[in-house]
């Protein structure tokens, strides 16, 4: 089907959403069920339903206010950090509604982590930064930890570039480090579910494509939910890719279909930067 | 109208070449008036802090000897020292400081961290605010009405306890301002990895603040190190040589006040070492949270 749509030339080349191949989603791992969120009195998701296929990756894409962010930080309760911001619907993971306030949101966060758009490393060392978040889960022996510490760092590919500098500030590493630790300290946790909200934003080129590089491999253990401003990354890294329009989810297909042959127009509009 | 504004004429009348460089030369005197203005303020400033430096060495200097390290206060005329007052400042600053510190963290931890927008927070902001320039006087008869004439008399604890209320409404200052610069994602990060709120305040918060607050400390001990007014009503100074917080405690600044409109010239020549002895130690004290601060960047 994609042939000659692809054909009309009118976007980017997306000649590598081709590599996702066949676009068979696997069974959901959190179920999204008619989900509103409000800022106060403001409606910011209206109506979301979405399923996250397990060990996939769903690409969140649309304009600047759109709602996409605001998504991914339901989906790990982190609006729970200020008062008058909250969710209706259902979030289902397992046999839980994990927006229920019954919830413990600690364990919740250990389950479903999340990196953000700024590197945001601790102002400790750098094998610090990696044990604080597995200190608040799992009780380790120093060996065990240090194991840990290294599978976390060689999953994040930064292994090989700080294993001399683990005892210095993390403070010290580039920018793109950084993020990479970032990464590594919330699968140090073992999460089931990694969200990344414009996870390469604030980095260069080559950093970038070691980031995506990184996700593609992640996602054989890990379901993942990013957000991107940037369209290419989408068709690059996504499984799946769900387009965002206002607070609606607009659609959300398979990354060949939303970018070679999207159902609405206003996702037609979007990828072929119509607007956005 | 509609025409002109749209094609790119500006309207009004043509320029004039003369109005302009007429302007132009006006502003450029009002710029030297108003820079000559600062920079004579700027000596007059500079003149009176160095003539207050100058004055303290030509006056002090004289006086500094190991003497004064190692005699307490005496009766005039027998060489006496300002150990006890040394001493006594040391303990009492030490002591407020450790008794204000853990009260205004924990209020300015409060203040950033918990009550941010609320009613309840914006008041105990406003209060603290408040204590922050109430005249130190105050302090201390607020501190001998709670402290002093309830025991039957005053000691050295009271004085803690007054300079103890001057570093706390400090310390909560400078501690909210430095949790407040702690971006919003380093908070959501810790949090995002299952943290509970505590953690994050305790683990993360106060390491990546600390050297604010540190220097926020500091200042508030370089603050009271030189204060008198509270200490003349708790723990009143003593000219014998005492370490019992239950009894009047000697301090440097109220030394000076008492020694310097004294009618005996050796008691007005320790009033100035004294007086150096305090501004040096506020002097080291200040560049120290200096320094600590351009670490912090």
């Amino acid at each position: 089907m994609s042939a000659t749509t692809a054909s009309q030339g009118t976007g980017p080349n997306f000649s590598s959403v081709q590599g996702h191949g066949a676009a068979t989603m696997n069974p959901s791992r959190l179920a999204i069920r008619n989900l509103d969120f409000f800022y106060g009195d403001h409606r910011a998701l209206k109506a979301i339903n979405l399923d996250l296929p397990e060990r996939q990756v769903t690409g969140m894409i649309g304009p600047s206010g759109c709602g996409k962010s605001t998504l991914l930080r339901v989906l790990n309760r982190m609006y729970d950090l200020y008062p008058g911001q909250r969710a209706t619907g259902q979030v289902m993971m397992d046999e839980t509604n994990i927006i229920d306030a019954k919830v413990d949101v600690n364990s919740l966060r250990a389950r479903i982590g999340m990196v953000f758009q700024k590197p945001t490393p601790f102002p400790m060392t750098v094998s610090e930064n990696i044990a604080f978040g597995v200190k608040l889960h799992e009780k380790l022996s120093k060996s065990a930890m240090e194991e840990r510490i290294e599978w976390s760092l060689t999953r994040a590919a930064l292994w090989g570039e700080v294993k001399d500098r683990l005892h210095s500030s993390a403070m010290g590493l580039s920018g793109g480090q950084q993020q990479r630790l970032c990464i590594a300290r919330t699968i140090a946790v073992r999460p089931e579910v990694i969200l990344l909200d414009e996870p390469t934003s604030a980095l260069d080129p080559i950093s970038t494509l070691k980031i995506e590089e990184l996700i593609d491999e992640l996602k054989h253990d890990f379901t993942i939910a990013i957000v991107t401003h940037n369209m290419q990354q989408a068709a690059r890294c996504a499984d799946q890719v769900a387009f965002f329009y206002l607070g609606e989810m607009v659609e959300c297909a398979p990354a060949v279909q939303i970018f070679t042959a999207p159902k609405q127009k206003r996702t037609q509009e979007y990828v072929t930067g119509r607007f956005g | 109208m509609s025409a002109t504004m749209t094609s790119g004429t500006v309207p009004g009348p043509a320029k004039d070449e003369r109005v302009s460089r007429s302007l132009g030369r006006r502003r450029n005197l009002s710029n030297i008036v108003i820079k000559t203005l600062c920079i004579i303020a700027t000596v007059i400033g500079l003149a009176l802090l160095a003539s207050i430096l100058f004055t303290l060495l030509y006056r002090g200097l004289g006086g500094l000897s190991l003497t004064v390290f190692t005699t307490s206060t005496l009766p005039p005329g027998s060489n006496g020292g300002l150990l006890n007052a040394i001493i006594g400042s040391l303990i009492q600053t030490v002591l407020g400081a450790a008794i204000g510190t853990p009260i205004g963290l924990m209020v300015g931890t409060y203040l950033a961290e918990y009550a941010t927008g609320s009613v309840i927070g914006n008041a105990v902001r406003f209060v603290s605010d408040v204590l922050l320039s109430a005249p130190s006087i105050l302090i201390g008869l607020f501190i001998y009405q709670l402290a002093v004439s309830p025991f039957g008399g005053f000691s050295g604890f009271a004085g803690c306890l007054a300079l103890a209320v001057i570093v706390i409404p400090i310390v909560v200052r400078t501690t909210e301002d430095m949790l407040r610069l702690i971006p919003s994602t380093l908070r959501e990060a810790v949090i995002g990895l299952g943290a509970p709120k505590w953690k994050m305040i305790v683990l993360v918060c106060y390491r990546a603040a600390r050297q604010g607050i540190a220097t926020g400390i500091l200042l508030a001990v370089a603050r009271i190190a030189g204060e008198t007014a509270p200490l003349l009503f708790t723990s009143l100074g003593n000219l014998n040589w005492s370490l019992s917080l239950g009894k009047p405690m000697a301090s440097l600044p109220v030394t000076i006040y008492q020694y310097a409109g004294s009618a005996f010239s050796d008691w007005v020549q320790l009033a100035w070492v004294g007086a150096l002895l305090i501004t040096f130690g506020v002097l080291a004290i200040n560049i120290a949270a200096r320094l600590l601060l351009r670490g912090a960047k």
